[in-house]
């Protein structure tokens, strides 16, 4: 019932001081004084595209329906600030958004592409694996796309069913080239998204959809970068490490204060970039912890989770006390009216931190499987 | 009315009655006779036209009354319905054909409605008043007539074309001359290309390089194509067009270079011989996946837009790459964004082994241009001049336009797909050898250099040996280059080495230098 609750009414008002430990609002900025302001994941994610766009005159933002301010309104106020020459619609077509951006950023421009929702992207996996993620390699360090930044809403929303809700985000770290970026708050969406675009390689960025407006945070107004391939952690604990990224972040801090009240110390670990990942903070929290969970939305088989299960058991092994353990979606399209079954919920979670934590369970849903 | 019929009737009465009893006894009275005769059928065909024309008159005018029947009597309207329905869309058929079809079909009352009663338009039924309609995309005209488009056009889009195949120009026909210059270094040019192509195809049957592909039978299109353009004019192409790149400059050594993916190779060894690409030559590095260029090339012209540049992007695609999806966001991208971008289409008649009777079933690829708003010319790509022509003024229109262009240039692939293809096994040899020979746009257009006196026989062995001789040279030097260090394998994954890539080359170095007969030699740790 609570988890029920939890994840239907996840409206996450974080402010600076939440529960001890709980560190969900980024604190890697360091500037004394910024002013900041209460904003939802969309006008963070809005605010870093005003921002490129006005620090970089040779930078453009476009995809579907664009112009008007987005589906999503990430875009608002962009074409009327900056003129439709530099943010336009496009076609729907997004071989030709992706491909079209690919030129320009090929020519030295930074392209801010939008594909409408991530479970459309793969008419552009073409243009992303095999041009843009070998751009630079292929033509000898000659050529490169980096200017190029992919956006794409992502995840559950509760009512999406099979196309508004996938988590696509495994079929791309499996692309040496492209870097994939998933943010967990509107803060860190802003911080994420301005590295991203700045960053001289092409980059994948998933936004969580639930958050767009769900997620109010403090997000400083000035422009600031949040580092690729760090991951951080979010909170401390002793016994159990626990990784994930994005919308599912939400879900893990309610299991680890559940976990709490049983007397489980929880480590929570927000990845943030997926390709590439951050193995060594990683690997030093299950060194210290011996006990790895990995939760994500996206099917188990093939998910991004056995690529962490896998490094970690290389590098922890005689570390580990129980098995890498994985919560994650169905091997089932996304379904619509099973949502709550499907999803990786923070019951589950829950229930395998304890199991995990426990040394006399020996069974755990993954094993099953 | 009934007067001149009267008059017209007995004009005709009397011829009929007094021709045949005339006696032609004085030449006089003959004469006479004649005048009067030949004044009766004068009057007789006079009144005939004013009685049809009355008749006409008489019909519309009584069309108008039951056009304003039919407003009062919605019945009415049923029944003569597909008179009234304007405008038609105007005919070429001269008047007499009309008058001759008889005073009582409506398709006649329309047309000498329209003619005669234009203000017959504004009178009719308050359903007919607009004459266009609107919608979201501006207004368009309506028809009442139901009927498709047929699938193709009676005619096929005919073939641009200057020289024909004696090398002579055709008379009247547009070109963009030449100098005398400009003329030879593209025979020099062409002739190179034909060489190199023979070489290195040989060297790949030695054994010396994995892979080779020619571009024999469409050196025009290669060679002229490039000289048209400037040398800031961005070129995106597929994989047949070596011959842009030795235009702009691209030494036979560093193509050989390349080929063996040596030290010197630009592209560090990474890919695959004929993957060339070259910054300094504006020239995007080539790559396999088919079209996959088009719509970057939208995108590259955009830029150049944006820039202000006097340049645009050029893109080149065969007529297999037409069918890939790509093409379709291409050509749209670059129209709907107003690109200067000149898509090239070699229609070469071949995808490997799939003939253009199994790629599509339009009239080639020219007739797709307007579907996407996109200006197109068809023209014989075995031409130079024509070919040259044509790329330099979709150039032109291109830069100073702002809008896309496609070229869609008709020619044979005399060669084999590549060296890992036979095309034998599903083409006859008498076809191969016939555009060979009889076809081949390097001969046609030497003869034209040549009766211009430009160039001669001397010239073309000592080009030929010349070539030949600096392309074995080329070859031997490439093969015999230090290869690519190994940290090459690890660079430019990203801009800098990820953690990930670090830890995998220290494992590989440590792995080679503990089994190093399992690893090709020569590659520097």
């Amino acid at each position: 019932m609570a988890s029920l609750l939890g994840r239907f009414c996840r409206k996450m008002v974080v402010p600076g001081s939440a529960h001890g430990g709980a560190r969900l609002v980024s604190t890697t900025t360091s500037c004394e004084s910024e002013t900041v302001k209460s904003l939802n994941l969309y006008s963070a994610i809005n605010q870093a595209l005003h921002i490129a766009l006005e620090t970089d005159p040779r930078s453009y933002v476009f995809g579907e329906d664009v112009g008007f301010g987005g589906v999503f309104r990430c875009t608002t106020g962009l074409a009327e600030r900056f003129g439709k020459n530099r943010v336009f619609n496009t076609p729907l077509c997004e071989q030709g958004i992706v491909g079209f951006g690919i030129g320009l950023a090929a020519m030295g421009n930074r392209a801010v592409v939008e594909i409408q929702f991530a479970d459309y992207i793969y008419p552009a996996f073409d243009q992303i694996v095999n041009e843009a993620a070998k751009f630079r390699y292929r033509s000898g360090n000659q050529f490169n796309c980096g200017g190029l930044t992919i956006r794409a809403p992502y995840g559950a929303v509760g009512h999406g069913g099979h196309y508004h809700s996938q988590s696509p985000e495994a079929f791309f770290c499996h692309v040496p080239g492209i870097k994939v970026v998933i943010p967990r708050s509107p803060r860190e969406a802003k911080g994420l998204l301005l590295s991203s675009i700045r960053d001289p390689n092409p980059v994948v960025f998933f936004e969580p959809k639930w958050l767009y407006r769900q997620a109010v945070e403090e997000v400083p107004e000035h422009d600031y970068m949040i580092p690729l391939s760090e991951a951080e952690v979010i909170r401390e604990g002793n016994d159990i490490t626990l990784v994930g990224w994005g919308a599912q972040l939400t879900v893990m801090e309610q299991a680890c204060l559940d976990a709490e009240k049983e007397g489980i110390s929880c480590e929570l670990i927000d990845l943030k970039t997926l390709l590439p990942w951050d193995k060594e903070t990683v690997e030093a929290s299950v060194k210290k912890t011996g006990r790895l969970l990995i939760s994500h939305e996206a099917p188990v088989t093939g998910g991004f989770g056995a690529e962490i299960s896998a490094t970690i058991l290389e590098r922890c092994f005689l570390k580990l006390e129980a098995p890498v353990s994985r919560v994650c979606g169905l091997d089932t399209p996304f379904p619509l009216v099973f949502e709550p079954f499907y999803m990786p919920t923070k019951n589950k979670a829950s229930f395998f931190c304890s199991s995990v934590s426990s040394p006399s369970k020996t069974h755990t849903f993954s094993c099953r499987h | 009315m009934t007067c001149q019929v009267r008059q017209g009737l007995h004009a005709l009465v009397v011829l009929l009655i007094h021709y045949p009893q005339t006696s032609l006894k004085t030449p006089l009275l003959s004469c006479f006779f004649f005048f009067i005769t030949l004044h009766h059928f004068l009057l007789f065909f006079f009144f005939l036209y004013f009685f049809l024309a009355d008749m006409a008159i008489w019909f519309a005018r009584s069309r108008n009354i039951v056009s304003s029947l039919r407003q009062n009597l919605g019945l009415s309207a049923i029944l003569i319905k597909r008179s009234y329905s304007s405008p038609r869309p105007v005919t070429n058929y001269p008047l007499s054909s009309r008058v001759f079809l008889g005073p009582f079909t409506s398709y006649r009352h329309e047309s000498t409605a329209v003619e005669t009663q234009p203000d017959l338009v504004q009178q009719s039924d308050h359903e007919d008043d607009a004459q266009e309609l609107d919608f979201p995309g501006g207004k368009v005209g309506y028809t009442s007539e139901m009927k498709f488009i047929p699938e193709s056009s009676s005619q096929r889009i005919p073939c641009y074309r200057v020289l024909n195949e004696h090398g002579r120009i055709i008379s009247d026909t547009d070109f963009i001359p030449v100098s005398e210059k400009l003329a030879v270094r593209m025979y020099e040019q062409m002739a190179t290309l034909q060489v190199m192509d023979h070489i290195f195809y040989e060297a790949q049957r030695q054994g010396r390089i994995s892979f080779y592909l020619t571009s024999v039978g469409e050196e025009a299109i290669n060679i002229a194509s490039a000289a048209a353009l400037s040398p800031e004019d961005v070129v995106l192409p597929q994989y047949r067009e070596p011959g842009v790149l030795l235009w702009r400059g691209f030494t036979l050594e560093e193509f050989a270079n390349q080929c063996f993916g040596n030290k010197a190779d630009y592209g560090k060894g990474r890919q695959m011989p004929i993957h060339y690409g070259s910054n300094q030559h504006n020239y995007f590095t080539v790559s396999s996946p088919i079209a996959t260029q088009l719509p970057q090339a939208a995108g590259v012209g955009y830029a150049l837009k944006m820039e202000k540049k006097n340049a645009c992007a050029v893109t080149f695609i065969g007529d297999g790459g037409t069918s890939e999806g790509d093409f379709h966001a291409g050509l749209n991208f670059a129209a709907v964004m107003e690109a200067p971008v000149v898509f090239i289409c070699r229609n070469n008649g071949w995808a490997i082994s799939t003939h253009i009777s199994e790629q599509f079933r339009s009239d080639g690829i020219v007739v797709k241009g307007q579907a996407y708003g996109i200006r197109s010319i068809r023209v014989d790509g075995n031409d130079a001049l024509a070919v040259y022509s044509a790329v330099r003024s979709a150039r032109e229109m291109a830069v100073t336009e702002q809008r896309p262009v496609l070229i869609e240039a008709m020619t044979y692939r005399v060669g084999h797909h590549s060296t890992s293809d036979d095309s034998t096994k599903y083409r006859e040899a008498d076809e191969i050898q016939y555009w060979k020979m009889s076809r081949n746009p390097v001969n046609r257009y030497r003869k034209w250099v040549e009766d211009n006196g430009w160039w001669s026989e001397e010239d073309e062995s000592k080009l030929r040996s010349s070539t030949r001789k600096q392309l074995l040279q080329a070859i031997q030097a490439a093969e015999k280059w230090e290869k690519q260090p190994l940290t090459e394998l690890f660079n430019d994954v990203y801009d800098v080495k990820t953690k990930n890539l670090e830890e995998q080359e220290l494992g590989l170095k440590e792995l080679v230098e503990k089994q190093p007969q399992d690893y090709p030699t020569g590659f520097h740790i």
